[in-house]
């Protein structure tokens, strides 16, 4: 299923664009991990219904990779695919925040992990789609919509296990405080997005802060959730420092390709 | 003889003769009620518990593209399971109990799903032989005379058929492809084929429920006229692989127009079905588990529903 329409590169310096490959790669990346996580779940959920969502979220943020990737691809012009480029790169290669390779653990992790993500995704891609990047504008407007379902389900469960029982309100709690500290580096700009920000390839994370900020604020004051402060951040992943999952996640996702490289499948 | 004088039994039976679909509010002997509650639900905790063999290659599927068929297949069969147990339900059977049954091994599935996935080309033979299976079982199901599940019937064999084709053509990239991915077909077929004939159940001689099901309409056709149809029609499909279907009887029949086979190995079967199967253990227990790990989500579910039904009595009051 590639793209049919064309891909447009932005006429811009050898320098933006090596910068633009490496931001792409990181929302590629990003949006597959998420996925491969997400998939996990396949069959094992707490309700059919569940496992169909959780699905459902996994193939959007997949078909959202692809475009990245292909996109990330054309930019780079060395005539890789979207598999190389997923297949082929190791974790210090890799460019996806820490949050998105943190395991599934019990449901309520992967709610949290979710809802942390989806507040930020949505918000960016809102950006993203009015920028000025045609591709990039592109992909976000597709996958804003998609955006806008999965925060409204992960909202609606962060409500559900906050405002529970007593016993999904201790694990989301705990889940909380296990992955409050891999929020902060979603809108912590690395080098490289500092660089795009002042040539208006990246939103202004400071802007959409707050915009986060009073989405979460208000899911978790419906929740009846406290919001934490104060919390260190943690952060490595933009730049290629990783937890200690995504070396194992990585050895499963591409142990074919790795077996048995440059064969179609 | 009058209508009149027909007994409820008659009467139902003669509804059914003239093709006239049977609706949940409909009288129905209560024996047709419950095969129908013992097969939808089966059929049901199928797609359930099918998810789990695909389930397993779609961290590892060798491309994006291949990944996001598997995802979305693995979604399709969720799907289906919704469609089947709101099926049974409209026989007043409830979601609860029959997960109740399939956890404590009281309901059965199908068979095929408690063999493993042991390499990419099992995504292959799965959707080409398994869903090419199922989709001879279920195409007459189109037509069963209890009109919930014909319904469900069509909106499943829709996705089916393009699983199905999907299969096949992981088959034939493989078999196109290297060596080793070719051998990687051969090897899955050699272990998918014989299950996959075991998917039709036991001999016509040894199905008792087949009789009154196909005077009930419920099965419009015999297990062993639904299994030589998949041997003619899957033949000619390995062949155009090039794959070598692993039974040395199989021979074509030029006077039945149809091929001879091997027999089925009936003692696997029987055993597969009481639960000894490879993967009977792991398949039920993942699920059992997977039920377990979410009572506490679906208890918060309903507390967080019950809050909010008196929150807003509250307020209307």
């Amino acid at each position: 299923m590639q793209e049919t329409h064309t891909i447009v590169v932005p006429d811009v310096s050898a320098e933006v664009r090596q910068q633009l490959l490496d931001y792409v790669l990181q929302l590629a990346d990003t949006s597959l991990i998420l996925a491969h996580r997400l998939s996990e779940w396949c069959g094992h959920g707490p309700i059919l219904e569940q496992d169909l969502a959780m699905a459902n979220i996994s193939l959007d943020l997949l078909g959202e990779a692809r475009s990245y990737y292909q996109y990330a691809a054309e930019l780079e012009g060395r005539g890789r695919t979207e598999d190389d480029l997923a297949y082929l790169r190791s974790a210090v290669e890799y460019r996806n925040p820490l949050l998105v390779e943190q395991p599934n653990g019990d449901f309520a992790h992967t709610i949290v992990r979710q809802f942390l993500y989806d507040a930020f995704h949505y918000h960016l891609l809102l950006q993203l789609q009015a920028g000025p990047d045609q591709q990039l504008a592109a992909i976000a407007e597709k996958s804003v919509k998609e955006a806008a379902y999965h925060v409204k389900w992960s909202a609606e469960w962060i409500i559900r296990l906050g405002d529970g029982t007593n016993e999904s309100r201790r694990r989301v709690e705990a889940a909380i405080n296990a992955l409050w500290r891999y929020s902060g580096e979603l809108t912590t700009p690395s080098a490289t997005e500092q660089a795009l920000q002042q040539a208006g390839f990246v939103p202004d994370y400071a802007a959409i802060q707050g915009q986060i900020d009073e989405h979460v604020a208000r899911v978790f004051a419906e929740a009846t959730l406290p919001v934490p402060q104060g919390v260190f951040m943690q952060k490595g992943g933009k730049t290629g420092r990783h937890s200690e999952h995504l070396g194992y996640l990585l050895a499963e996702l591409q142990y074919l390709q790795r077996t048995y490289p440059g064969l179609t499948w | 003889m009058e209508t009149a004088e027909l007994t409820q039994e008659e009467q139902f039976q003669a509804r059914i003769d003239a093709d006239v679909r049977i609706e949940p509010k409909d009288w129905m002997p209560e024996a047709y009620r419950k095969t129908l509650i013992r097969q939808i639900s089966q059929h049901a905790h199928s797609e359930l518990v099918g998810m789990l063999p695909e389930g397993n290659w779609i961290t590892r599927a060798p491309s994006l593209k291949r990944k996001s068929i598997l995802l979305a297949k693995v979604q399709d069969e969720a799907g289906h399971g919704l469609y089947l147990y709101s099926a049974a339900e409209t026989l007043g059977a409830s979601r609860d109990q029959m997960l109740a049954d399939l956890h404590s091994g009281k309901a059965k599935y199908s068979s095929i799903f408690n063999y493993p996935t042991l390499s990419w080309a099992d995504m292959g033979t799965i959707g080409w032989l398994v869903d090419g299976a199922a989709i001879l079982n279920q195409v007459p199901l189109c037509r069963t005379s209890y009109g919930p599940y014909a319904r469900a019937m069509v909106r499943v064999c829709k996705e089916e058929s393009f699983h199905q084709r999907q299969g096949f053509e992981i088959m034939q990239t493989l078999c196109e492809g290297a060596p080793a991915q070719k051998q990687m077909a051969q090897e899955a077929l050699n272990r998918w084929w014989w299950p996959t004939l075991m998917m039709f159940g036991p001999k016509d001689a040894d199905s008792p429920n087949t009789e009154q099901s196909m005077k009930w309409r419920i099965k419009r056709f015999t297990n062993d006229e639904l299994r030589q149809k998949f041997v003619d029609m899957m033949v000619p499909q390995a062949e155009f692989l090039g794959l070598t279907v692993p039974d040395d009887k199989l021979k074509w029949n030029e006077t039945k127009q149809g091929y001879d086979f091997g027999d089925v190995d009936w003692a696997e079967f029987w055993d597969v079905v009481k639960g000894n199967g490879p993967c009977s253990r792991e398949r039920l227990q993942a699920r059992v588990q997977a039920h377990e790990d979410g009572a506490w989500v679906r208890e918060a579910a309903l507390a967080h529903a019950e809050k909010r039904r008196q929150r807003a009595e509250t307020v209307a009051a």
